[in-house]
């Protein structure tokens, strides 16, 4: 019951969306494509912005079937659009009372202070028109604006895409932060590997109007199958629990289920879960212990599988404890010389580690 | 020079009465054309926005003796009216504002649907999702972002309809106190040689056009300003 079932087909002039997927109820799930990949469209026709054939259910709630189309007020969801598209004949606090004023009292869930104070709103209110924010502050306030209708499903189509690299810095802590404390299921489209992999806790991979993969985030960005395991930075997802300082050198270790990594000084309280990313390309391969090597993350590890990826490369997946993959990428030429074959121990020497938070 | 006498003042009260209802007939008329004709998606909406625009390319007089017609004893309109126990338009006040508001409908329907055009789907699908229904979108959406596009519609529909002369000549005469508005009591004045009453109600006349179109531009600028 508690979950998000969809299904779509709708025929466009250039474009064809057949899309099926179920998400949890809980958590970010990432819509995750190439632009033209049908993911935006999707995300429309879940808040009924269009009209395609199909059926959607929320929580046990039939939003759409062959007899039932709920229009899009009625929907008890909030949506971040890509540009923040705040009113302009409204100040930045009528803004975000926009939805909460249309809605029952008995249904906000969500106080305006609460909201302020996740998105740093307080001094953009006192700005007063929305003219007067730059591109990060207005998407902030957009965010707020959709969270206060109390919505059962948040939908967020590229929220930082339209934004500027320091713009979408600025930003993302707070993103991370409403990962962390919202209750209500996220549908987040993005094209951008790194933004999914700092937010989402799943993935559901599209490809021409159609969803061609869909799991947990680490499994699935660990598929040799899918084309996101074959992009220039590809590579494994790593939620680890930081567990030791090392003040001298300036390093902290984090602890996964069958690993340790050592990286650099994470200020954060002992057993906080950090997520890392180890990109395919950091990541070389060992069949006997490096010796005298200046990397400090040698892990143990096992082929589980290889994949020819052009003419020169060939990328590996390997698993470490139990259930952490790791990824590597590396010339044919060391595959055969090294003879690596799936099933093999080797040591997975980690080059550096990109932490998210 | 001669002064202006009570006929006069008569035709310039006239005038103002004429133009004010039609201007406000014409926004009743307008608005919700307008925002037809600025989200449908119809076949037929280019011919509906064809014939909204004709008054501005036809003659007034022409359109002004097709409407003699249209609402005399003969006239379909004019044999509805008559049934209705309305009597008939033309020669009244009542036939000067169906022809005004007929003849300006272009210049009131035409900057409202740019301007709902200009507002673009977007705020509106986010007012959506924010629980607005579509009434409540129309509402506090887009005629508040539309507020330049009335302004223009107003100014112009009003300034239009006071200085409309064919199409009142053909259709409401001459008669005093009922349809002698300003421009017809310029044009008496001007049969009867009395240049110097013709100034007065003519400069009358250009300087208020000035000032309607000086509201204008400065009205423009400030809400092109407000609306960046």
């Amino acid at each position: 019951m508690s979950e998000i079932k969809a299904q779509f087909k709708l025929q466009l002039e250039s474009f064809s969306l057949d899309a099926v997927f179920t998400a949890p109820s809980v958590g970010v799930t990432a819509l995750f494509g190439q632009s033209g990949s049908g993911k935006t469209t999707l995300l429309r026709c879940i808040a009924g912005l269009e009209h395609a054939a199909g059926t959607l259910q929320v929580n046990g709630q039939t939003w759409q079937d062959a007899a039932t189309f709920v229009p899009v007020h009625k929907r008890p969801l909030g949506y971040v659009f890509q540009e923040a598209s705040l009113f302009p004949h409204l100040s930045v606090r009528a803004n975000l009372e926009y939805g909460l004023k249309r809605i029952a009292t008995a249904e906000r869930k969500v106080p305006m202070e609460q909201v302020v104070e996740w998105l740093g709103l307080g001094r953009l209110i006192e700005r007063g028109d929305p003219a007067k924010l730059s591109g990060g502050e207005r998407q902030r306030v957009a965010i707020g604006r959709a969270l206060l209708t109390s919505p059962r499903l948040l939908l967020m189509d590229e929220p930082l895409s339209a934004l500027d690299h320091s713009s979408k810095q600025e930003i993302l802590p707070y993103l991370e932060r409403l990962h962390r404390e919202l209750k209500i299921p996220v549908l987040y489209v993005s094209h951008s590997l790194d933004e999914v992999a700092r937010l989402a806790d799943r993935l559901v991979l599209m490809e021409h109007g159609r969803v061609i993969a869909s799991g947990a985030l680490g499994e699935t960005l660990a598929r040799l199958d899918l084309p996101t395991a074959h992009f220039d930075d590809a590579g494994a997802m790593v939620e680890a629990a930081v567990a030791q300082q090392d003040e001298t050198y300036h390093l902290t270790r984090l602890d996964f289920a069958g690993g340790q990594l050592w990286v650099g000084k994470v200020d954060q309280p002992f057993g906080t879960l950090v997520r890392a990313r180890v990109l395919a390309r950091d990541v070389s391969i060992a069949t006997h212990v490096p010796q005298g090597s200046s990397i400090n993350n040698i892990l143990t590890a096992r082929i589980e599988e290889i994949r020819d990826e052009g003419p020169d490369k060939v990328i590996v997946r390997m698993k470490v404890g139990d259930a952490q993959m790791l990824l590597s990428r590396i010339t044919r030429r060391s595959r055969d010389h090294l003879g690596l074959a799936i099933g093999l121990d080797v040591y997975a020497q980690v080059k550096s580690v990109a932490l998210m938070a | 020079m001669d002064a202006l006498d009570p006929n006069d003042l008569q035709a310039v009260w006239l005038t103002l009465k004429l133009a004010s209802v039609s201007t406000l007939l014409l926004l009743l008329i307008a608005t919700p054309l307008a925002w037809w004709l600025a989200q449908s998606g119809k076949w037929y909406k280019g011919m509906v926005a064809a014939v909204v625009a004709l008054p501005l390319v036809i003659p007034p007089t022409v359109l002004g003796f097709y409407l003699l017609l249209l609402m005399g004893p003969r006239g379909i309109v004019g044999e509805l009216t008559v049934a209705l126990n309305l009597g008939r338009l033309p020669f009244t006040f009542a036939g000067l504002v169906v022809g005004s508001v007929l003849f300006s409908l272009p210049f009131a329907v035409q900057p409202i649907q740019n301007a709902f055009e200009a507002i673009g789907k977007r705020p509106l699908e986010v007012a959506a999702t924010l629980r607005a229904s579509a009434w409540d979108r129309f509402l506090s959406v887009a005629l508040p972002l539309a507020r330049p596009g009335f302004l223009t519609a107003i100014i112009l529909a009003f300034a239009h309809t006071v200085g409309e002369f064919g199409v009142v000549l053909m259709l409401g005469g001459n008669i005093p106190g009922e349809t002698r508005v300003l421009s017809v009591a310029i044009y008496n004045h001007v049969e009867a040689m009395e240049y110097g009453a013709a100034h007065w109600l003519a400069g009358g006349m250009v300087l208020f056009s000035f000032v309607v179109l000086l509201g204008l531009y400065l009205a423009g600028s400030k809400f092109a300003k407000v609306v960046k």
